[in-house]
């Protein structure tokens, strides 16, 4: 009875997340899939009719929103990693008793959620806010000096918005990194340039390749710090899909934009695996 | 663990290296400041005494939006959704999660390595991507959306955080505690609540946080499945435009408030477990 009910548990444990997730994550994939090859409009009703032109139309109409969300997300992450490897590195080998206290303090404002952080983050970016109007009231920032609505406030709060997923597989890595090893590198005469370069460096990679995999992909994809920090002039492919589904009801071509955007970056996500990353994906996620 | 600082054959250098270390504390001081300042400006201005529709010019101290906290039911309402959505949601994912976790760690089976890609597929999959998916679903089938299909939604996107969690915890348990409590006649059930649970609590709990913070935070996947429901997160995104009232501010900072003193209860008593 034992042995039975042992081969069959592992099924039964699976069962119910694993129908929820078929129920709500793989067949809704699948039902956009089809409505993306549809025609029609939200009164008449919409006809499978493999119309791939919402593909060509999606592209040709918003290639430049996609493009322009893939340069924010590049932006954005190559921020957050150059803001966040100096701390982490900091916190890792110097944090001493206070370690964790550091990281709490830099986790701090992710205790607010998302939108109400973004909503912050313009305050302190508006013209009259805070910060910027003082500053303007006594001369420091010349009057003609706007942020908000640019291109540089949108990707600003994107980093702001996904800073933490950066500095923390960042801060795993190079805490894992063996103070043995560095001290060989200082034992057999290597400059600190040369023991961070050539030993430090190196260990802590899969963090920093950890850290793009989980920033890359939400950043490209967002549309709420675009929507709440960059006015009409910086809108990326989310906020192009978002509106085609609830503004426009066009859902088709709302649909064939999601899944392109869905397909370059998991393509962009494997080719970078492949190219830099020394395990698979999959290892590495599962870290 | 004592820190690696320095070599000792690096005695001669150790003035400007202690230079280059307190660079390096300074900036991660300034970060922190910058990353803690729209959070202070936020706590600030839900004690602002403004009278306009904008709340971003400081006039003075009051404790009014405090008092007046419920004052807008409507946004009342969708702090209570958010929590309750939130509530329930953590308490299915934490459940189905759980066994799921507990499989993948335990057991050598056919369709293993299957599940662990759809578990990674469903957490790196573009949030945008899952909410256009589940509301063409719903589009195709005329599924009415609400609380029910936010909280469908949630539980959805939340497993496969909580099963992670989980499997890592059970991945590094020695099965032998389970074996002990098998020859001494205990049946799955008693095993299960006595010895497995218990061990695995740890990722159990941090699961479950994670699934109530990836919840109550969510926007996008609710933007595409609320229909008329209205969460906190919605509310907050709706008000941009008009003007963000100070309520928002004094519900934000009450989160907040929660949310930092449950961490560090809990840090505190991890601490204490670990000594």
């Amino acid at each position: 009875m034992a042995a039975k009910s042992g081969r069959l548990a592992p099924y039964l444990m699976i069962l119910p997340s694993g129908l929820w997730l078929l129920a709500f994550f793989a067949i809704p994939l699948v039902l956009m899939v089809s409505l993306s090859l549809q025609t029609g409009n939200l009164v008449d009703g919409f006809q499978q009719t493999f119309h791939w032109r919402n593909y060509v139309d999606g592209l040709d109409t918003y290639g430049d929103k996609f493009v322009r969300s893939l340069w924010y997300g590049l932006l954005a992450t190559g921020a957050c990693i150059a803001l966040a490897y100096p701390a982490a590195y900091w916190i890792a080998f110097h944090g001493g008793r206070h370690k964790s206290t550091y990281l709490f303090l830099l986790l701090l404002p992710y205790f607010v959620s998302f939108v109400l952080r973004t909503v912050s983050w313009k305050l302190v970016l508006t013209d009259n806010g805070p910060i910027l109007g003082p500053l303007r009231d006594h001369g420091i920032v010349p009057d003609d000096f706007h942020i908000l609505d640019t291109a540089t406030a949108v990707v600003s709060g994107l980093t702001y918005n996904f800073l933490p997923f950066m500095v923390l597989p960042i801060y795993v890595a190079l805490e894992r990194v063996d103070h043995r090893v560095v001290e060989a590198a200082y034992d057999l005469y290597a400059s600190r340039l040369h023991a961070f370069t050539k030993v430090i460096l190196p260990l802590s990679l899969p963090g920093v390749f950890a850290g793009v995999i989980m920033t890359f992909v939400p950043i490209s994809a967002d549309y709420v710090n675009a929507e709440v920090l960059g006015g009409p002039q910086n809108t990326m492919i989310g906020n192009v899909i978002q509106s085609e589904y609830f503004g426009n009801s066009a859902y088709p071509v709302a649909s064939a934009l999601s899944f392109t955007l869905m397909a370059i970056l998991l393509i962009g996500i494997f080719v970078y695996a492949r190219t830099l990353g020394t395990k698979d994906v999959l290892e590495a996620a599962g870290r | 663990m004592t820190t690696l600082t320095k070599p000792e054959t690096a005695a001669p250098r150790a003035p400007k290296r202690r230079r280059r270390i307190s660079g390096l504390r300074l900036y991660t001081l300034v970060l922190i400041g910058w990353l803690i300042l729209p959070i202070a400006i936020m706590i600030l201005f839900g004690f602002n005494d403004t009278h306009g529709k904008q709340n971003f010019r400081w006039e003075g101290f009051t404790l009014r939006w405090y008092v007046h906290l419920f004052d807008k039911s409507d946004l009342t309402t969708a702090v209570v959704n958010s929590l309750t959505i939130a509530l329930l949601s953590t308490l299915i994912t934490t459940v189905l999660g759980t066994f799921a976790g507990l499989a993948l760690g335990r057991y050598r089976f056919r369709g293993r390595g299957a599940t662990n890609i759809v578990l990674f597929m469903a957490i790196s999959c573009p949030e945008i991507v899952m909410g256009a998916s589940l509301l063409s679903m719903f589009v195709t089938f005329n599924l009415p959306r609400g609380y029910l299909t936010i909280l469908v939604a949630h539980v959805m996107f939340s497993i496969a955080f909580v099963a992670v969690t989980v499997r890592a915890r059970v991945v590094g348990l020695d099965p032998s505690i389970e074996e002990a409590a098998q020859d001494l006649g205990a049946g799955p059930w008693a095993r299960f609540r006595l010895v497995t649970l218990p061990t695995i609590m740890p990722g159990v709990v941090s699961g479950a946080l994670l699934a109530f913070v990836l919840s109550i935070d969510d926007f996008v996947i609710s933007n595409f499945t609320s229909g008329a429901t209205v969460t906190f997160p919605l509310w907050i995104y709706g008000s941009t435009r008009t003007g963000t009232p100070p309520q928002v501010n004094v519900m934000g900072t009450l989160i907040f408030a929660v949310g930092v003193v449950i961490a560090i209860i809990s840090a505190r008593r991890n601490a204490r477990a670990v000594r």
